[in-house]
Parts: structure tokens; C-alpha cells; sequence
């Protein structure tokens, strides 16, 4: 009895910590703006972004050539955007109004991707600049 | 017997141990998180200990089995230094040092003597069966404390993000850790434990190595960004 209720309060403790802790990553990533270029590329308005670009973000990020510390923010964003996903599937019927929160958040994920997609392309134009100077 | 796979989850663990600890030198931060710095050495020291055992006696040996979950025991103990050092920092202003140190030690003391009673009744193995029930106990008394410590952060409004990313980081380690253990006490044959566990370990390191590499230490954030919806 007492372990499953270890197990419970663990699992909900560990979920709520991992939000927070993903929100804190997209909390950061809202503080850098984005390049012109970039706002075009992913279609995005001055500072809000559409939660179903992620995965094509995502797969633009993974195009261009690695940064390795960014990887890491990607995949943590990623899981919480997938779980955004489940969460949305599970709540939808019990509580609609959810549903604008939880599209919020994975608005915010895509937003982090575009940082990074941002930081990607700003990093390959470097490389090519010093390629070419070679 | 160990494979590939464990070998290579092992190294990872290692060397993301060693990497944060470096990490914390390369970033001048030794001073104000000597702890954590403390953890990642003790960490890497036990990691390369449990090695040679395996190495010299084997992975179902005895010595093998007392010395993990004793080490085991002395890493959450570390890490829940760690926790309190935490704690002395959030509420450093306050001045109330002292008061924390004394509320670890009778914490730490409680624990281990509850974690006695609950093992004394049995009589077989009760030495690694007080370390396993030292460890559980700990990891969820520090799951507690860490969610007091949030708590206390979100109240007071703390806005540095640093401190904010190591303790939901920490958090995040000891639930999935304090879960691990007691779904281990309620499934203990399941072959998913042996790479679960292994992989896990690698989350800490690599989270704080990520905080101290990306965040600065001057970083600051509103605490409300990170409870309240965003906008």
C-alpha cells in the first residue's frame, strides 16, 4: 500500500516538476527575439507562434548542421510538446477550456524551436562565411 | 553479466558526471555550489569503484551488492546536502543558516532510524535491505523537501533562473528516483530496472550541466512565467 502510494505521488510530483521545468526553457527562449528572416520562414507574427509548426520546425532544425548544446532543449521541449498532445487528447472531453491553455504551451514549444532554428541558420551562415574566406 | 549496452549507459552516466563537475570549475561556480560539486565527485568516484567490483567480482556477486546499495545510500545522502544547500540559498537573505543545517541533520537522523524500524522486524538481509529502504525513504522525504522548496521559491518570488532550473531539475530526479523504488519494491524481478535506472542517472548531470553551461549566473526570470499560463 504504501509503495503504489510512494509510486503516486512520485509520478504526479515528477509531472509537475518536468512542466515547470520545460516552461522555464520556453520561458527563456520568449526573452530572444527572432530575426526577420526567420519570423518568415516559420510564418510566424512578431512574437506568437502556431503550436502545429513544431514538428516542421523541428525537422528544419534537424537540416541544419548541429549545434550540440541545443539538441538537449529540443528533445526536452519535444517530450513536453508530445505530452502537451496526450494531455489535449485526454482532456478534450472532460474539460474543453483546457484546450486553449494547452495550445498556449505548445505554441510556446514552437517558439523555442524557431529560436533554435534561428541560432542554426545564423551558425551555419557562419561556417560558410569562414568556408568561403578559407 | 553485463552487455554493450550496459557498459555504454554506464560511461555515459560517468562521464556526465565528470563533465559536471568540470563544468561547474570551467564556470567559476565551485564556490557557490561546492555541494553539487561534492555529489558529482562522490558520484564519479562510486561510479568508477562499482566498475572495478564488477570487474574483479562480478555483476551477481555479494560484494557487488552490498557495495551498490550502500553506495547508493551515501549518493542520496550527498544529494540530500545538496537539497539543503538549496534551501540555505533560497533563504539565505532570511538568515536562517543555522536553522536549516539543524533541520537536516534531525531529518536525515529520523529517516534513517524510521528506515530502521521498518526493517528491523525482518531478519533476512537486513543490512542491504536498511540501505534500500535508507535510499526509498530518502528520495522521497527529498521529493517532499523539494516541492516545499518551490513552494517557498514561488512565494517569495525567486527570479534567479539558475537556482530555479537546478532545483526543478533535481526535482524531476528525485520523483522519477523515489517512483523507481517503490515500483522496484512492488515489482522487483522486472529485467526493466537494470537499463531504467542506468538511464535515469544520466538526467541530472546532463540537466545541470546544461544550467551551468547555457544559464548565466546573473540570469533572472519571473517565477510567474513559469507557474502562470503564458500568454
Amino acid at each position: 500500500m504504501i509503495p503504489a502510494l510512494i509510486c503516486v505521488v512520485s509520478f504526479l510530483t515528477m509531472l509537475q516538476f518536468f512542466v515547470s521545468y520545460s516552461r522555464s526553457m520556453i520561458a527563456e527562449s520568449r526573452c530572444v527575439q527572432l530575426s526577420a528572416e526567420a519570423r518568415e520562414i516559420c510564418g510566424f507574427t512578431f512574437s506568437t507562434a502556431a503550436g502545429n509548426q513544431f514538428r516542421r520546425l523541428v525537422k528544419l532544425i534537424s537540416l541544419c548542421p548541429q549545434r550540440r548544446e541545443d539538441n538537449r532543449q529540443v528533445r526536452i521541449v519535444a517530450a513536453y510538446f508530445y505530452f502537451l498532445g496526450l494531455v489535449r487528447v485526454l482532456l478534450n472531453w472532460a474539460m474543453p477550456s483546457a484546450s486553449s491553455w494547452i495550445e498556449s504551451e505548445r505554441s510556446g514549444c514552437a517558439y523555442l524551436a524557431a529560436v533554435v532554428l534561428d541560432r542554426r541558420i545564423a551558425y551555419t551562415r557562419m561556417m560558410m562565411a569562414q568556408q568561403s574566406s578559407h | 553479466m553485463l552487455g554493450p549496452v550496459d557498459y555504454a549507459i554506464w560511461f555515459a552516466a560517468l562521464f556526465a558526471d565528470v563533465w559536471c563537475a568540470f563544468c561547474i570549475v570551467k564556470r567559476k561556480a565551485l564556490s557557490q555550489n561546492f555541494t553539487i560539486f561534492l555529489f558529482f565527485a562522490a558520484a564519479s568516484t562510486i561510479g568508477v569503484a562499482r566498475y572495478l567490483l564488477v570487474e574483479t567480482a562480478g555483476f551477481d556477486s555479494n560484494s557487488y551488492f552490498y557495495f551498490y546499495y550502500y553506495s547508493d545510500a551515501v549518493l542520496t545522502i550527498c544529494l540530500f546536502i545538496v537539497l539543503m544547500s538549496l534551501y540555505a540559498e533560497v533563504f539565505s537573505e532570511l538568515g536562517v543558516r543555522k536553522l536549516v543545517r539543524a533541520g537536516a541533520l534531525l531529518l536525515l537522523g529520523g529517516t534513517a532510524l524510521i528506515s530502521y524500524y521498518m526493517v528491523a522486524s525482518s531478519s533476512e538481509r537486513l543490512v542491504t535491505k536498511f540501505a534500500f529502504q535508507l535510499s526509498q525513504n530518502l528520495y522521497f522525504v527529498g521529493v517532499v523537501l523539494t516541492y516545499v522548496l518551490w513552494g517557498a521559491m514561488m512565494k517569495l518570488r525567486e527570479n534567479r533562473t539558475r537556482l530555479m532550473q537546478l532545483v526543478l531539475a533535481l526535482g524531476v530526479y528525485l520523483s522519477a528516483f523515489a517512483g523507481s523504488y517503490a515500483l522496484r519494491t512492488m515489482y522487483p524481478s522486472s529485467p526493466v530496472w537494470r537499463y531504467l535506472i542506468a538511464l535515469m542517472d544520466l538526467w541530472l548531470p546532463v540537466a545541470w550541466a546544461y544550467t551551468f553551461n547555457k544559464v548565466p549566473a546573473d540570469a533572472r526570470m519571473a517565477t510567474a512565467r513559469v507557474v502562470a499560463p503564458s500568454r
